[in-house]
């Protein structure tokens, strides 16, 4: 069991998302950060469907009352167990009566925790996420709170083997002497890479080359549902009435007012702005480790390429996930 | 039939069935997401029908097991869907359903009831009684979880959405927008002018169907008294 001493800004239990209710309009909610979460899951030996926790710039305050293989990934919000730093991207064995911190933001916005076994809370309609406007899924349809207890299911075969090679019963942690190498947790440039949306071809002249090549700024309205942006306006050639019809997470809409949104894990299940561009997938993560106040650029990607790129990186993670697996046959 | 293919990002596609809202486009759409649900496909995530087309998620790690190293994963969905669309029967129409929905209308439940009858010349009771009259259908479901986009309302009581938008909706609401009536499932934000309330919950996420409306559900208003409205909520909690 662990314990929340201090909540933190925004800290919620979310997995990979709540698929098939979208045509009931059902929120697909679900982590931000894929990439992420994925990896803090493999890092302690659980599937990648186990719930994570996904905490906000400012993180929570954790006790935990019996030993745990942890894991954080994400963005570095420094985090520290009994004030000593500990480091992301690798698995870190806690014994009981330890307490995670987090000291000071580094970089990113979103930090990941997995706990071998995975967190004891109940499916939503086959989901853990929490999803927040609707008060359903996660621990008790909420974000974590001061006082809340989360209890642990049974771990792998591969977890407690993990467990086994790392526990030092007279240490409060031991960390791995291994992380996931940088080139799969770090993005390869910070431009975020958009495939043309089903409406590009509206757009007038200048706001297609605006797009490509001036900056625009995360506004701070920006929340999991979507990023606001600031910069130069984008129009239509004409005036065009849409016909609402499904988005999809990284779609960049625009609505009346010319600045764009980019719709992310929270967003509504359908849209009646038009599309100017969609955000490749295998850039997703970068965006969603943006914080409020930062700029982005935006490249251009064919189709093609971000779907042949975006194989590549399940490729990537999967041979890592078995080499885990092998590591600790 | 026709159709045609079109990438929505890297992970999902459009299944475009027409350009216009129709009720013919939404059974067509109905038909055709009803048979994609049914035919259970390993790298079929899930599916987003909506007025004029389709979205199909597809696993695209699944879907590069299966394919060709030189062919796209979008290329391979285009072509398997396109074989399955062809083995749809169209000639049998599908059954609506039809859902009644008690709304107390005016008072605290409708606060722009009033507005609404004015900004048509109408009287608050014309109003209910052209709603209520009304033979509505759902053709999609969206926005908020069991959100109907309802077709079929009269012109006669039209009204623009509320300059600045309300915070907070209450759950159940019945609101008019342009030329749309729909229900807040759940408390939104919303600039929609609110007429009444049903006692109906539309979102029931602990149930195998969380959502009372479903997309091609035909509905009808059932005008109700403030004390029937308090009944009926009694007995759904």
């Amino acid at each position: 069991m662990i314990e929340i001493k201090k909540p933190g800004l925004l800290s919620t239990l979310q997995d990979l998302g709540r698929t098939g209710y979208q045509k009931y309009g059902v929120i697909a909610s679900g982590v931000m950060d894929q990439d992420a979460h994925k990896i803090a899951n493999m890092l302690v030996g659980n599937t990648e469907e186990q719930p994570t926790l996904e905490m906000t710039l400012i993180g929570p305050r954790i006790v935990f009352h019996e030993d745990c293989l942890i894991s954080l990934c994400g963005g570095d919000i420094g985090p520290q167990i009994n004030g000593q730093q500990v480091g992301l991207w690798k698995p870190i064995w806690v014994n009981a009566g330890s307490e995670l911190t987090f000291a000071s933001y580094k970089e990113g916005c979103r930090t990941y925790l997995a706990i071998a076994g995975g967190f004891d809370i109940e499916l939503v309609m086959d989901s853990y996420a929490t999803y927040l406007r609707a008060h359903i899924g996660g621990h008790n349809g909420r974000a974590l709170q001061k006082g809340d207890r989360l209890t642990l299911k049974e771990k792998s075969s591969l977890s407690k083997k993990m467990i086994a090679s790392l526990k030092q019963p007279d240490k409060p942690f031991v960390e791995a002497k291994w992380h996931i190498p940088v080139q799969m947790r770090r993005p390869s440039n910070q431009r975020i890479r958009v495939i043309e949306g089903k409406q590009f071809s509206l757009f007038n002249k200048e706001s297609k080359i605006a797009l490509f090549n001036n900056p625009y700024k995360v506004a701070s309205q920006s929340d999991r549902m979507g990023y606001r942006l600031n910069g130069s306006a984008l129009a239509l050639s004409e005036e065009k009435e849409m016909i609402s019809e499904a988005v999809a997470m990284g779609t960049i809409q625009v609505p009346p007012d010319g600045q764009p949104i980019i719709l992310m894990a929270d967003r509504q299940t359908t849209g009646g702005y038009p599309k100017i561009g969609q955000v490749a997938s295998i850039d997703l993560h970068v965006l969603a480790q943006t914080k409020p106040g930062e700029e982005v650029y935006f490249e251009k990607i064919s189709f093609t390429e971000a779907q042949k790129l975006f194989i590549q990186k399940e490729q990537r993670l999967y041979e890592y996930k078995r080499s885990i697996q092998i590591k600790y046959r | 039939m026709k159709w045609h293919f079109c990438p929505l990002g890297d992970q999902a596609l459009l299944i475009e069935l027409g350009d216009q809202i129709s009720s013919e486009t939404q059974q067509q759409i109905q038909m055709f997401s009803n048979f994609l649900e049914d035919q259970r496909l390993p790298w079929m995530k899930e599916c987003i029908p909506a007025y004029t087309n389709i979205a199909v998620f597809y696993d695209i790690w699944k879907v590069s097991q299966l394919c060709d190293k030189e062919q796209l994963p979008y290329e391979f969905v285009c072509a398997e869907l396109n074989e399955l669309l062809k083995s749809v029967d169209t000639q049998n129409r599908l059954s609506s359903r039809k859902i009644d929905i008690p709304v107390c209308y005016g008072g605290e439940f409708g606060p722009d009831l009033h507005e609404v009858a004015r900004l048509n010349h109408l009287t608050p009771d014309e109003v209910i009684e052209i709603h209520s009259a009304g033979d509505y259908l759902v053709h999609m479901i969206g926005f908020a979880p069991g959100f109907p986009f309802i077709g079929g309302m009269s012109e006669k009581i039209a009204a623009p959405r509320r300059k600045s938008p309300r915070l907070q909706i209450p759950a159940r609401t019945v609101g008019i927008a342009g030329m749309q009536t729909g229900v807040y499932p759940i408390e939104t934000p919303g600039g929609w002018q609110l007429i009444g309330r049903t006692p109906i919950e539309l979102f029931t996420p602990q149930e195998e169907m969380p959502t009372l409306l479903r997309a091609g559900d035909r509905i009808q208003f059932k005008p109700i008294s403030f004390d029937e409205y308090k009944q009926l909520e009694a007995e759904q909690s």
